[in-house]
């Protein structure tokens, strides 16, 4: 049933939803080709990750009517990708996952652009994420999703009554999966709640007594991980295992069939050696489908306005018949990352040295090794060490006059935090408010200083 | 290079060797390749499946580049069967593809008989009275089919098949199979072996909880006539008397036996799904009946026969704090025992089958095995025919999904996606997809719906004004994420069905793209 007499666009099945108005829209639904246009030629996505998800979601995203996209994930190619990374093939294995990524899509997808990133989400400087309209993640870890999470947060700033500015607002789509199961959320920094304010979604991983371990084994996996986390140790003082090294997981599988012989427990595999060392979590195609679909979809809602957003986190599982749900979540006003920041009260004669020592010991923090930002300009950067020199002289300096003499303003933090002895890097949105000094200049004027 | 089998490993941690080999024999057809058929068949093909045959005889225009990742501009102008097939090659070369030109509706129309090649057809796209044959033809034929459309933001799957059985369901959370309530004498004599009040407090606090409940709950029922705690007062004595037992704070197997002592409380017997089962007509087998049946039919002799009425012992035991040695030996309790009531199962089945006029021993070993450890979780699965549904579809249930917040979006696209094939019957196309003459198409649809409502049944329910206006917007557009999200739906049930493990949906998902409460119904 083809309407012949119109020239064809391949924005057809698009159009319907970009340039007709509805009633179950969005807010701030304009519709009309100037709208679509922009978004082609304006609008950028930085997707993160480059793998089960990531793939899904340049695809997806390229052909939502999106021209512009970017794609950073530090890992190479390897074969037990091939079953769902589309767009790789067993010729790509050892090629960086972004590049090959962004050129398959291009490839197909004429007039798209994606630039790719071989890096660590970490080695981008936060100018870079502050460029993007929307950023979507197709990340694996909890420690990844943190990071970005403050990225994004971290541009977030407040009005003198507490609410957050909308222009300072930077969308995130978050999805996950796991074998059949998985999530999509959104989160609009200071309005939804972040990645932070629900953290305790993520149950903690499991971790087996080391007395278990050591001294009544009773499992397969127990039998692997005293070899992998006991006996590795004891046999390879000072060479760190590396699970990546066929020899050192085939040296953990034998001394685990060895353990396991000894106490008469069945079970040891090399197949579940790989698994229970590495945590593998079994993946399929189909899940990493669905989940990016939503993603996109939702990138699109918010990026156009063309339908409702989901509001705001849905879980899926397909174990057992297809299971979704959708949760309001609510945001937690106390959250250290997108809330309005850690207030920390200075007197003006504070050096920047001796603050970063305070920033190290303050219980909400627990930051060490700081580099430090002021709207963009490096107070002090711990690397690279042209930087670090450039910037050393500034440590003697109190922090009120680096700032500029502002009675309040935000600075933003990145270094490593200790976090139940488990240091990750992170970034931290500091609310720095000088003593004794008149507050004239209110929050609003200090952001745009 | 590394073997090609590498590749599954991810996917191989889910459903196996046998799971991989059922799928690389399977056949599949798919009807329509817009995005909607071609993203389902693309997880399949990454997935390994054995072939797959794409029926379409449209050719490429400029608009399915926007919509389509298997398609780009050299295709313009051709098959779009053929660049779809000639991609889905390319992502996996074990797979055999091959294309056939032709539309959908023809081949209904004039040779049914092509289907009956199929081990499952993914029918995209398809209109009502074409939904209605092709299901016809592929239950005659016992062919397995599944539907999947997207409309706009809307979209649904669909499997239509008389009888789905599943041994391997594996669920999430499924209690494990410790027998506390009703101990056997083996797992009695280990428990009175072992000395509670041992004195030397590392030995006290490796004790495996296991044998802990079984000899407090025997203590229990001596003192009260046989009977386990019931009432709530009884089951806090109860877990008072193992509290008592503490000697020292890190006693974990006490505080393990306290956490799972609701074990010992719990009803005998089988559940009532099992029950349904069991008791299920097709249990009463004849020469024609499935494996499965014939296996069910012994289980429900063992269940009526051997002690107590359970299912035979599953075999496997939750890891506990204990001793290597206890945990060691109650294991080769509880698999002795297993192992005991499978081969009672065994021969029951063998008897049947003899009975029947079937070799004894046409049923495997290991499939009789793999069907006592999964008896608990048997599931049994049945589609009505879609001309059934639509046309005697459940009025209680269509009332209380038109009433329910929860699900009325997703019931209304269910009738409107009906709504709209009935108007594109009378008109000749669908409501909104030319431009202009929004106001009248969106008064036509509204009148369709209405007049489809009041035939089944559902006088005075209407859908509201904005969902209608909005099935209008959409105007049949094939959205590429719409799509994408129902073919990954699509294909993860299709693989349910191949490898016949996990539990395929029911009813008839339907998907909500505007707040994400997608269902499924069961009409």
């Amino acid at each position: 049933m083809a309407d012949s007499t119109a020239p064809q666009s391949r924005s057809r099945d698009l159009d319907k939803l970009l340039l007709r108005p509805g009633n179950l829209v969005g807010p701030n639904f304009d519709p009309g080709t100037e709208m679509r246009d922009d978004l082609q030629q304006y609008a950028r996505v930085l997707v993160v990750g480059a793998g089960g998800l990531g793939c899904e979601l340049l695809k997806d995203l390229a052909l939502s009517g999106f021209r512009n996209l970017d794609v950073i994930d530090m890992d190479r190619i390897e074969v037990t990708n091939l079953n769902r990374q589309f767009l790789f093939r067993l010729e790509d294995v050892g090629k960086p996952k972004a590049e090959v990524a962004a050129k398959r899509v291009m490839e197909r997808v004429a007039g798209v652009n994606i630039v790719p990133h071989f890096c660590r989400i970490e080695d981008k400087d936060i100018e870079f994420y502050s460029d993007f309209n929307i950023i979507a993640l197709g990340l694996d870890s909890i420690e990844a999703r943190s990071y970005i999470n403050a990225v994004a947060c971290s541009f977030l700033e407040y009005d003198s009554d507490d609410n957050p500015q909308e222009e300072t607002i930077k969308p995130m789509v978050d999805g996950g999966t796991e074998g059949f199961k998985g999530h999509a959320r959104v989160i609009m920094p200071g309005v939804t709640p972040c990645f932070e304010c629900t953290i305790w979604l993520f149950p903690p991983q499991v971790k087996f007594p080391l007395c278990t371990l050591a001294e009544t084994p009773r499992t397969a996996a127990h039998c692997i991980e005293y070899a992998h986390l006991i006996k590795w140790d004891e046999v390879h003082s000072g060479n760190a295992f590396d699970p990546d090294n066929p020899e050192h997981m085939k040296w953990v599988y034998d001394e685990a069939v060895k353990r396991a012989e000894l106490f008469g427990i069945l079970g040891v595999t090399y197949s579940l050696t790989q698994g229970v060392v590495k945590n593998i979590i079994p993946a399929i195609a189909s899940t990493n489908a669905i989940i990016s679909a939503a993603c996109a979809l939702e990138t699109l809602k918010i990026a156009s306005g063309c339908s409702k957003t989901l509001s705001n986190y849905l879980t899926y599982n397909g174990v057992e018949g297809v299971h979704s749900k959708v949760t309001e979540f609510v945001k937690d006003k106390d959250c250290l990352v997108c809330g309005p920041g850690i207030l920390i009260e200075l007197d003006t004669s504070v050096t920047l040295q001796k603050f970063m020592d305070m920033l190290e010991e303050n219980p909400k923090l627990l930051l060490s090794k700081a580099s430090i930002t002021h709207h963009g300009k490096n107070l002090y950067m711990q690397a690279p060490p042209v930087l670090e020199e450039m910037t050393r002289s500034n440590l003697c300096v109190p922090l009120y006059e680096l700032m500029g003499r502002v009675p309040k303003d935000i600075l933003h933090a990145t270094g490593t935090i200790n976090n139940d002895n488990k240091k990750t890097s992170g970034l931290r949105k500091l609310r720095i408010v000088f003593k004794g000094i008149d507050g004239v200049t209110d929050m609003d004027m200090a952001g745009g200083a | 290079m590394a073997e090609p089998k590498t590749k599954y490993d991810r996917q191989l941690r889910i459903w196996g060797e046998q799971g991989q080999s059922a799928l690389e024999k399977a056949s599949i057809c798919l009807l329509n390749s817009g995005p909607t058929g071609s993203e389902t068949l693309k997880s399949l093909v990454l997935g390994g499946v054995g072939s797959i045959t794409v029926v379409d005889g449209s050719k490429v225009e400029v608009g399915d580049l926007g919509n389509n990742f298997m398609v780009d501009e050299s295709s313009i102008g051709q098959s779009k069967a053929k660049c779809v097939c000639l991609f889905l090659k390319e992502l996996n070369d074990a797979v055999k593809a091959k294309f056939v030109e032709e539309y959908p509706e023809e081949l209904i129309e004039t040779n049914p008989s092509f289907f009956s090649q199929f081990t499952l057809v993914v029918a995209t796209q398809l209109v009502e009275e074409s939904m209605v044959k092709l299901d016809r033809i592929c239950r005659e034929a016992n062919v397995m089919l599944i539907f999947t459309r997207s409309y706009g933001l809307t979209g649904l799957v669909r499997i239509s098949v008389k009888e789905h059985t599943v041994i391997e369901s594996k669920p999430d959370h499924f209690l494990d199979d410790l027998q506390l309530n009703n101990p056997w004498p083996e797992l009695m004599s280990f428990a009175e072996a072992i000395d509670l009040n041992v004195q030397d407090p590392a030995a006290h606090k490796h004790i495996p909880y296991v044998v802990i409940l079984v000899k407090t709950a025997h203590e229990w029922a001596k003192a009260h006539g046989g009977a386990l705690p019931s009432t709530r007062e009884e089951k806090r004595e109860f877990k008072e008397l193992l509290k008592g037992r503490i000697i020292a704070r890190d006693e974990d197997n006490y505080k393990e036996a306290i956490d799972a002592s609701f074990k010992v409380f719990a009803p005998q017997g089988i559940s009532t799904d099992l029950q349904k089962i069991i008791h299920d007509s097709s249990a009463e087998v004849d020469s024609n009946s499935s494996d499965f049946w014939v296996m069910v039919a012994a289980l429900k002799e063992f269940i009526a026969n051997e002690d107590c009425g359970e299912a035979p012992l599953e075999g496997s035991i939750p890891d506990m704090t204990s001793s290597t040695d206890h945990y060691i030996n109650l294991q080769k309790i509880y698999q002795a025992k297993s192992e005991g009531d499978f081969l009672i199962v065994e021969q029951r089945v063998k008897n049947i089958l003899k009975k029947i006029g079937r070799y004894p021993n046409s049923i495997s070993k290991a499939t009789i095995k793999s069907f006592c450890k999964n008896a608990r979780k048997l599931r049994v699965c049945r589609y009505p025919l879609i001309e059934d549904e639509f046309n005697h579809p459940s009025l209680p249930a269509l009332q209380k999904y038109l009433t329910d917040e929860d699900y009325s979006m997703a019931v209304g696209f269910y009738i409107l996606l009906r709504a709209v094939d009935r108007y594109a019957a009378n008109f000749n196309s669908f409501p909104g997809q030319f431009e202009g003459g929004m106001d009248e198409d969106i008064s036509r649809l509204k009148t369709t719906a209405i007049s489809l409502l009041n035939d089944l049944g559902c006088n005075g329910l209407t859908l509201t004004e904005d969902l209608i206006n909005e099935m209008c917007r959409f105007g049949a557009a094939e959205l590429h994420s719409v799509a994408a999200f129902i073919g990954g739906i699509a294909s993860q049930e299709v693989i349910k069905l191949i490898t016949k493990q996990f539990v395929p949906m029911c009813g008839t998902y339907i998907f909500n793209g505007i707040d994400h409460k997608s269902q499924s119904l069961t009409l």
